[in-house]
């Protein structure tokens, strides 16, 4: 494969029960398309949290993944309200998740620390009142 | 080990999916976060979380099936999200602890 393979998703932040939909899109894309299973386990974690956060925190967004030969590069960008303290935010447990988003099994506080876990490199670009745009690559 | 080799004894009802899936592990809990990261594929996944976000942890993970623990139902647009991914989803009017006994009595042949 030598062009690079894109996705893009306009991520809806007023459903919570279709959230997850672009993740199991793009799983389904790298397992036609004969990625690893240890690979697909890592982009299907990774993208999932954060396509999960934008619908909690952030009132949707847009996913794109970008697939070449050397690695998988998932970018999520939205413009809802920021996050004050990432260091604060990236720490296992810490959630700022409401009551009726907990009752659905969000709110662990494990998104972002499994995000970090199970990619690369992430970056997290973040200013208050504008969005956030996170970055993740998973090494082919 | 199949589903349909520990239905009985768990007295679990297909709620959609098929019971042909085999089955190899088990994981324990409701949040969704932890589940994303420690269910394993081929996994039986224990909850009391019946909702889409379910399913989609469930298709994310390869889960073999979930099992909903004390009679949990689940609701129509998760049944009508599972058959779409074919994820397989029993309840049982057993607790998780009593799953898991059961379940362990099951894969190490003790099962009475
Ligand atoms: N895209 C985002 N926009 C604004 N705030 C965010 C965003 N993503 C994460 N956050 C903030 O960072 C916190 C930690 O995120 P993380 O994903 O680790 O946990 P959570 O979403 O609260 O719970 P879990 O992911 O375990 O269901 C969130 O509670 C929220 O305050
Ligand atoms: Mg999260």
């Amino acid at each position: 494969m030598s062009d690079a393979v894109k996705f893009h998703f306009e991520v809806d932040g007023s459903d919570f029960s279709s959230a997850g939909a672009a993740s199991v899109m793009v799983k389904k894309k790298l397992r036609q398309l004969g990625y690893p299973p240890d690979i697909i386990r890592k982009v299907s974690i990774a993208m999932y949290e954060g396509e999960i956060n934008m619908v909690i925190h952030a009132n949707g967004g847009t996913a794109d993944v970008e697939v070449s030969d050397e690695e998988i590069v998932i970018t999520l960008s939205d413009r809802g309200p920021g996050i004050p303290n990432v260091e604060l935010a990236m720490q296992e447990g810490y959630s700022t998740a409401r009551e009726n988003i907990r009752n659905l099994g969000f709110g662990a506080g494990m998104g972002l620390p499994n995000m970090k876990k199970y990619t690369d490199s992430m970056k997290i670009d973040t200013v208050v009142g504008e969005g956030t745009t996170i970055t993740m690559t998973v090494k082919l | 080990m199949t589903v349909n080799d520990i239905s009985a004894k768990i007295k679990a009802k297909l709620i959609c999916g098929s019971m042909d899936k085999e089955w190899n592990g088990v994981y324990v809990g409701d949040l969704l976060s932890r589940a994303m990261s420690h269910v394993e594929a081929d996994n039986l996944w224990i909850t009391i979380m019946p909702n889409t976000n379910t399913v989609a942890v469930a298709s994310l993970t390869e889960a073999a099936a979930v099992i909903l623990a004390e009679d949990v139902e689940l609701p129509d647009e998760a049944i009508e999200a599972a058959n779409t991914n074919g994820i397989t989803v029993l309840t049982s009017p057993l607790s998780a602890y009593e799953l898991c006994v059961s379940l362990n009595d099951l894969a190490s042949g003790s099962a009475v």
